[in-house]
């Protein structure tokens, strides 16, 4: 079987995270970028399919900056078997819908059963790239799980709904995305770390995919700054702060 | 040789995030319930921490000491009594790799390795420390066994290890009548004493091992009879390293910790930060950890191309980083006030593992006594 795991280079999570005001891009030289936690989750998934069958092949897919490389070889020394690196000028600031016309047409070319990603990026937050590339490929999407098995004959898994949760199957292939219920992801090992760049990386660019070389159709008008904390509001508790802490729950829609 | 590589960065990235998980958030209980975490150690043992510098044939990781000095300075920022006893398992793990012969290695370093079995290093004797060669553990050839009598102490990890390196005297020539053996967990007659109560360093065991007609085949012993002595020293060289990288990384997280306290404290009007003679103490300490991480690197480096000045460049690197990250720890305490004293803070547990340091693999004194007599040809 062979599973493609889409991964994304976030910043970090951790530190401050910034727009570039002139581009209204992500500026990337503010902040360590790492591969997003839940992609590594999705890597995960696919390497204990691997770690029973020694027969699945596992490559990580990626779009975005020269440096974006350095997630690949993160995904590959964690156990992946190579890595496509779709990287390109003109896909610099690409929106959700032309970012997934581009990675659609890299798995037409790369081939697989199963794709697995992250339901959303922790920095873009869209969640709508895998339905996208699944619409693309006239695929079922089997999007938000919190578990999933992967067989020969299809994959199935539970999705978490606002009223309930959702048995879902469906043949190969499939996308499926997974959420933060599933198991975090393994550390790379010595060894791995030290094998990672004898792997095979294979690099695409929009030419080599014949994708439309159309810009993005949504365009950022305006970003600005998140402004700087406010004060918090204090209660004094005159025998009525409970009902006063109520109604700022209420009146701020938090409960 | 100062500027990490690549790989280098992602072995160093990966064992943060594993000693940031996996280790950090519990040495501080580790520490007040004496408990020695096996089940964490099995699992370095999977990413490769169990057989750092041994060679990949039998499942070491085949990287250098260098790598591994940068290992134990991240392992020890999360805790130094873990990152020390890996170190000195993978000590043991070494000298069995490299003065054993393929049969042995191939029967102790892949357990050994991954961690699936722990081992423990058996030199110091309650009558022979610092004064090792004086040892009196007795090991008596009997047909094809040896046969061990005697006590060691102070041993780490004993009681729990499942392999046991020993230093015993099979001939009464001082130091060239030591011989190494490897004796296992199981053997009759191997008793351990009781967990000695401690300064520091309380999430590992530390135990004496008592050998009462101990029998173990010849081909259990490491090299020729009368070899013991120099393979001891020999893996005592890298566990000198290894020690002082595991100060380091004690010390660095000290000094992190008092920026930060010094940053957010405020006293006489602002930052304690805004002090200058702290600011002083806080350059200091950088200074300090700075200057012995140079010379753990530069020993580092000797033992991996086998440099002819490796023993001195080893004992000096022990004594300084040794000395700077116990230093540190302790100027931190003061700079936290009444809060470093408290355990809390945790920065009275690093102090109290950092200071065996300065005692153990060799005291400081001896450090100073083989760097002084290579100085002088004596």
């Amino acid at each position: 079987m062979k599973i493609v795991v889409l991964v994304k280079q976030v910043p970090d999570t951790a530190e401050e995270r910034k727009l570039d005001p002139a581009t209204g891009q992500l500026d990337r030289e503010s902040t360590d970028l790492v591969v997003d936690e839940i992609n590594e989750r999705a890597l995960e998934t696919a390497l204990r399919i691997k770690d029973t069958n020694k027969g699945t092949e596992v490559v990580a897919m990626t779009m975005g900056p020269d440096q974006a490389t350095q997630s690949l070889r993160k995904a590959l020394s964690m156990g992946a078997d190579s890595g496509v690196h779709v990287v390109d000028d003109s896909l610099s600031g690409a929106d959700t819908g032309r970012t997934a016309a581009t990675l659609a047409a890299a798995l037409r070319s790369t081939g697989f059963d199963v794709v697995v990603a992250g339901n959303e990026s922790t920095d873009g937050r869209a969640g709508v790239v895998p339905a996208m590339i699944a619409e693309h490929l006239q695929l079922p999407l089997l999007g938000s799980l919190i578990s999933a098995e992967i067989a020969d004959d299809g994959v199935r898994g539970v999705r978490q709904g606002e009223g309930g949760t959702l048995n879902v199957r469906a043949g190969l292939p499939a996308v499926l995305t997974v959420t933060e219920r599933f198991p975090e992801a393994r550390f790379p090992n010595f060894k791995g770390i030290l094998t990672a760049k004898r792997k095979p990386v294979i690099t695409l660019s929009v030419a080599d995919l014949g994708v439309a070389a159309t810009p993005s159709r949504s365009v950022v008008i305006s970003t600005a700054e998140r402004p700087p904390r406010a004060a918090g509001r204090k209660l004094i508790d005159d025998g009525d702060a409970a009902s006063e802490l109520a109604e700022f729950l209420v009146a701020n829609r938090l409960v | 040789m100062f500027e990490l590589t690549e790989d280098q960065r992602a072995v160093v990235e990966m064992v943060r995030d594993f000693a940031t998980t996996a280790i950090a958030p519990h040495a501080a209980e580790w520490d007040e319930t004496k408990h020695f975490p096996v089940d964490v150690l099995r699992e370095a043992g999977t990413l490769g921490m169990g057989g750092i510098y041994v060679r990949e044939e039998f499942g070491g990781s085949g990287l250098s000491r260098t790598d591994a000095a940068l290992i134990f300075e991240e392992l020890s920022k999360a805790d130094p009594t873990i990152a020390a006893y890996i170190s000195i398992h993978n000590m043991v793990v070494w000298m069995i790799d490299a003065f054993g012969n393929d049969e042995q290695r191939a029967q102790w370093v892949p357990q050994l390795a991954s961690m699936e079995a722990l081992g423990s290093y058996c030199l110091t004797e309650p009558g022979a420390g610092s004064d090792a060669a004086a040892l009196s553990t007795k090991a008596v050839l009997d047909g094809d066994s040896y046969v061990l009598n005697g006590t060691k102490q102070f041993i780490s990890g004993a009681g729990v290890s499942s392999v046991y390196v020993v230093m015993a005297r099979t001939a009464d020539t001082g130091s060239q009548g030591i011989t190494a053996i490897v004796v296992p967990a199981d053997a009759p007659g191997l008793s351990f004493g009781p967990n000695e109560k401690k300064m520091g360093w309380n999430a590992q065991p530390t135990r004496q091992v008592i050998f009462e007609n101990v029998r173990v085949p010849v081909a259990n012993r490491l090299g020729e009879e009368g070899t013991g002595f120099g393979i001891a020293m020999k893996g005592l060289n890298g566990g000198r390293v290894n020690m002082g990288a595991c100060s380091l990384g004690g010390g660095q997280a000290a000094l992190e910790k008092s920026i930060a306290y010094l940053k957010s404290r405020s006293a006489f009007g602002g930052p304690l930060i805004n002090q200058q003679s702290l600011l002083f103490d806080i350059a200091d300490m950088d200074t300090e950890l700075e200057t012995a991480r140079t010379l753990v690197l530069r020993a580092a480096d000797a033992l991996d191309r086998g440099a002819p000045d490796t023993v001195r460049l080893c004992a000096m690197a022990k004594r300084v980083a040794t000395d700077a990250g116990f230093n540190v720890a302790n100027k931190a305490i003061q700079l936290h006030g009444g809060y470093g004293y408290l355990s809390e803070y945790g920065l009275e547990k690093i102090a109290r593992d950092l200071r065996v340091h300065q005692i153990l693999e060799g005291s400081n004194e001896i450090m100073r006594l083989i760097v002084g007599r290579l100085a002088v040809g004596a």
